[in-house]
């Protein structure tokens, strides 16, 4: 059973993904922050990554960078879901270590998809 | 005595003279002739033959009269200091060599002016050296017993050959350097040697008259009380004689400072300014000690040799009489001294003014401005030379053919009045700025004329005719033009009159003239710095004004001419060191040009160094208005300098600001940026919701428990309502920010609005256990759109229900009616604001971080909004006090 962590601060849009992939077989993790995830981080280690940009407290860029540091979570995929449009957000992200960047509004199918991608 | 024997003693006598001043020269140095008992002896050349011989004339007939000659100079003595001092200081300066330099120095270096004066004082001086020759002729008459010479032939008159003698002595030590404005040490020694001289052997004889001859003061004057006219010579007639005395004191006052010999040994010939100070108290004892004999050698004489018409010799015939031969050597040694001083000091001055002032600037600067320099220096010694003998000629002949009828104590006068014509211009041009050389020229031209009018012309007429006719009828006939009582002025003695008349025109003219006319640029400048010399000691080389062009190596070579190439260089290193200038400077500037005058002055006179300077300067006339502008430029450039300081300072200020200005756009660029980005976030997040919904709904529509699907359908629904929210505090803030909103602004009562909030509000505040808490007053009215301030009133209150985490919660609201404007207060009991958003709670779309986990409902925008309604309505809104007791958040209306 794959793992999925959702992470974004927007309640609605956690229920939608949260829906969409209990129905496709993920095990799913939510968190509301960076920090809520990091914490959840500590026990579980998901396959992919789900991670809002704009957040309250820790956001994403700083998540992925703690991520990145963890050596247990070297085989996490990471999607960012992000409004910042700009290539250098973009760029940004992928830089930090980022396998995917999604722009919202995005379609939950072709997230889906990109899920399943990267998890081959 | 044999005339032989007597000539002997004379070349005997100026031998040592010529020795004296030889070693003089010789130690020009030395202490011996630089201390303030030579000078003070040299100014003693005041008293020449008209003193040592005519005082005891005038005192034989007319009494005690001789003494203002001398009460001129005892009351000028005190004045030294401040007048003779700032002669002295400006002459130095200039290196001035003459009083005609000094005067047309004074009035602009004008050429007339110097002339003109030197021919006055030419015309005021060879009669009075005519006089000493006459007293040399006379008293050499009376030393060798010959009672009348037949004076046919010149030659057979040893008057001649003395008077050549002291022409080569004069000649000798005062052509010495080409640069009149050098001292003169031997001929300064020599004089305060004769001073010496005269002054003892008067007194020895007065010694020996009065004590030997007689058996004191009180026996003389027992013996000539008894005379007939005791009374007419002790006493002053009355009050016309008064002023008499007043005129001729005034005349010898002026004399002091004016006659050429007198500014020769005081100004010249003054090599320290201190020696004033002992001047000032020696001269006027020196004065006493000469004249504490005269009434007695006089009464002596009159007692002896009756009403006789040789009073003026009574020195030399009283011991003559006694057999006394010895005596009266000595007494004519004293005389002959007076004469030679007097004689050799008022050529040499009169010879640098003739030939600085009259020949070279008008005759041969062209020629000296082709010549070398050591050709110029013989030219220049030259004509000075030969000035001294023609002057000493000229009053010999004068002497010969039109003195003989004139008393010494009358020519002498007479010369007085003709010098004294410079006075208006010498005195009021130190001390009155406005004098203009068109006045001075004009004043002493009309002076001069009155003084030949009244004085010169009918003493002549009546000592060559004998007739009295000119005298008692006037040109003409004309009776208010008689020369001695011009415009009926009848009660002054003639010179007194004179005196009075020229001096009187004079002055006039002077002062019409010069207050007629502004002068140019030239002269006002001098004026300022002949009347302010404190001042004028720092303006130096730089006080003109000057413009034009010249090369350096123009000038060089002009005073090269003059001074000789190693002067001349060692010269213009100095001032180049002076003032800080490159040594191969090409330009001159004013500076060098009044230098360049200065150091030319001494040789050829202030006039003419200034046209030779000028032919080489391609000086352009300025006018007084152009001076007055350089003025006042300088004025402006100064202002204009602050001006620019001022103006550098607002630029760099504005500078500053337009930085910070910048800064503040790009923080604003980065700002409206940032708010782009969260406005896109925030209008994304709801659209992502209501997509992702939308999605799960149309493809799990059926399968899913409808209770799920409402869930979702909720979801969109709650996200469009937060969108238009959004969308609608956008455009609101868009609104007020661009000014598009127009308040309506009506008197409504404050307490009437918080009410409709609440009344709205009154169910959210219920569910978290809230109470409102109003104020109790009557009525709070004031000026403003009342949706608006619902709208403030309404973020402010739903915040605080938001945040309110008392079990009993309560909001209050109180009033502040100030002068001008209403404070309305919000306070609650909420969890309050963290320390780190207080400051930004009225930023966009800020949010708190520590609120409730679950997204508040906001829009961000909320506490902006009301904020710029708030300013809109000309009031403020902040926040008063916040902690985890609770917050007050005030905002205040204008009521006007």
């Amino acid at each position: 059973m794959k793992k999925i962590l959702i992470v974004d601060d927007e309640p609605n849009i956690v229920m939608s993904l949260e829906y969409t992939f209990k129905k496709k077989g993920f095990q799913v993790f939510i968190a509301r922050d960076g920090s809520e995830a990091l914490e959840l981080l500590e026990n579980n280690i998901p396959d992919i990554i789900v991670l809002d940009v704009m957040m309250p407290k820790v956001d994403g860029y700083q998540t992925i960078k703690k991520i990145k540091e963890n050596e247990k979570l070297k085989e996490t995929k990471v999607i960012f879901l992000s409004a910042k449009n700009k290539t250098s957000d973009v760029e940004k992200g992928l830089q930090l270590g980022a396998d995917k960047y999604l722009l919202k509004p995005f379609s939950v199918k072709k997230l889906v998809s990109e899920v399943d991608e990267l998890l081959g | 005595m044999s005339s032989l024997s007597l000539f002997v003693i004379i070349i005997l006598y100026l031998g040592i003279l010529f020795f004296l001043a030889f070693i003089a020269e010789k130690r020009a140095t030395s202490k011996w002739v630089n201390n303030p008992y030579i000078y003070t002896l040299s100014l003693a050349v005041y008293c020449s033959a008209w003193t040592y011989y005519g005082s005891v004339g005038v005192a034989a007939t007319t009494g005690i009269s001789f003494l203002a000659i001398y009460l001129g100079p005892v009351i000028a003595a005190p004045f030294w200091i401040l007048i003779l001092r700032k002669i002295i200081r400006i002459s130095k300066q200039h290196k001035i060599s003459s009083i005609a330099d000094f005067i047309s120095l004074r009035y602009g270096n004008n050429r007339l002016l110097g002339a003109l004066i030197t021919i006055v004082c030419v015309l005021g001086t060879v009669p009075y050296i005519a006089l000493q020759l006459k007293a040399i002729s006379e008293t050499f008459e009376i030393m060798t017993l010959s009672v009348s010479i037949e004076k046919t032939k010149v030659f057979s008159d040893y008057t001649i050959y003395i008077a050549l003698l002291i022409a080569v002595f004069a000649t000798f030590f005062g052509t010495q350097k080409t640069d009149a404005s050098e001292k003169h040490k031997g001929i300064v020694a020599s004089v305060a040697f004769e001073s010496i001289i005269k002054l003892l052997f008067f007194l020895i004889v007065g010694i020996y008259v009065t004590f030997f001859l007689f058996g004191g003061t009180e026996d003389i004057y027992n013996q000539i009380s008894s005379s007939a006219n005791f009374t007419e010579i002790t006493t002053m007639n009355g009050f016309e004689n008064g002023f008499n005395w007043f005129f001729t004191i005034l005349l010898s006052f002026f004399a002091i400072f004016l006659l050429p010999r007198q500014f020769q040994v005081s100004v010249v010939e003054n090599n320290r300014e201190k020696h004033l100070k002992k001047a000032i108290w020696l001269f006027p004892l020196y004065l006493l000690l000469f004249n504490l004999f005269v009434v007695f050698i006089a009464w002596g004489g009159l007692i002896t040799f009756g009403n006789s018409n040789n009073s003026e010799y009574f020195t030399l015939l009283l011991p003559l009489q006694h057999g006394n031969y010895f005596l009266a050597s000595l007494v004519f040694i004293g005389g002959f001294s007076a004469v030679i001083s007097m004689v050799v000091v008022s050529t040499l001055a009169l010879s640098t003014m003739v030939s600085n002032n009259l020949i070279i600037p008008y005759g041969f600067l062209d020629k000296f401005s082709r010549n070398q320099n050591d050709k110029n220096a013989r030219y220049i010694k030259g004509i000075r030379r030969v000035s001294i003998f023609v002057i000493i000629i000229a009053s010999y002949y004068f002497y010969f053919y039109f003195s003989v009828p004139l008393s010494l104590y009358s020519i002498g006068l007479v010369s007085f009045v003709i010098i004294s014509q410079l006075a208006p211009s010498f005195f009021l041009g130190l001390f009155w700025n406005r004098g203009s050389s068109k006045g001075a020229i004009f004043g002493l031209i009309v002076g001069f004329l009155v003084t030949l009018y009244t004085l010169v012309i009918p003493v002549s007429i009546s000592a060559f005719t004998n007739s009295d006719y000119f005298v008692n009828q006037g040109l003409f006939g004309i009776n208010f033009l008689k020369p001695y009582s011009l415009f009926g002025l009848d009660f002054l003695s003639p010179h007194a009159h004179a005196t009075f008349w020229s001096l009187f025109f004079n002055g006039i003219t002077l002062a019409v003239i010069s207050l007629s006319g502004k002068g140019n640029y030239r002269e006002r400048n001098y004026a300022e710095m002949f009347i302010d010399t404190r001042n004028y000691s720092k303006l130096g080389d730089s006080a003109l004004v000057w413009k034009g062009e010249a090369y350096v190596a123009d000038i060089k070579n002009v005073l090269t001419k003059f001074l000789g190439l190693a002067r001349t260089e060692r010269a213009l290193s100095l001032f180049f060191r002076k003032y800080d200038l490159p040594p191969d400077t090409q330009m001159a500037d004013a500076r060098l040009i009044n230098f360049s005058e200065k150091l030319l002055t001494g040789s050829i006179g202030s006039a003419s160094s200034k046209i030779l300077i000028a032919n080489v300067v391609k000086e352009e006339e300025i006018s007084l208005v152009e001076v007055l502008q350089i003025l006042d430029e300088s004025k402006e450039a100064l202002a204009s300098n602050k001006a620019l300081n001022e103006k550098t300072n607002e630029l760099t200020q504005l500078t500053s600001e337009l930085q910070s200005a910048n800064q503040e756009l790009i923080f604003q660029y980065k700002q409206k940026d940032e708010f782009l980005d969260t406005v896109a976030h925030e209008l994304k997040t709801p659209l992502t919701s209501i997509k992702a919904s939308a999605e799960i709904l149309q493809d799990d529509f059926d399968e899913m428990p409808a209770e799920l699907r409402n869930k979702f359908m909720g979801n969109i629904e709650q996200e469009v309502d937060r969108l238009s929210r959004l969308v609608n505090h956008i455009l609101d803030i868009e609104k007020l920010e661009h000014n598009r909103a127009k308040l309506i602004l009506k008197p409504t009562n404050m307490l009437d609005t918080i009410e409709k909030v609440t009344r709205n509000l009154s169910q959210l505040a219920k569910e978290k256990n809230i109470l409102f808490e109003i104020e109790d007053v009557s009525s709070v009215i004031a000026l403003y759109d009342e949706d608006r301030i619902i709208q403030v009133l309404t973020n402010l209150v739903s915040n605080s229900i938001k945040f309110s985490d008392k079990p009993k919660g309560k909001i209050s609201f109180s009033f502040s009616q100030k002068e001008d404007f209403l404070e309305v207060y919000i306070e609650d009991n909420s969890k309050g604001i963290p320390e780190n958003d207080k400051n930004h709670v009225f930023d966009k779309f800020y949010q708190s971080e520590n609120q409730n986990t679950l997204k508040p409902s906001g829009s961000g925008l909320g506490l902006a909004i009301s904020k710029q309604i708030v300013q809109k309505h000309g009031g403020e809104i902040w926040l008063e006090k916040t902690n985890n007791e609770g917050s007050i958040f005030v905002f205040s209306l204008p009521f006007n």
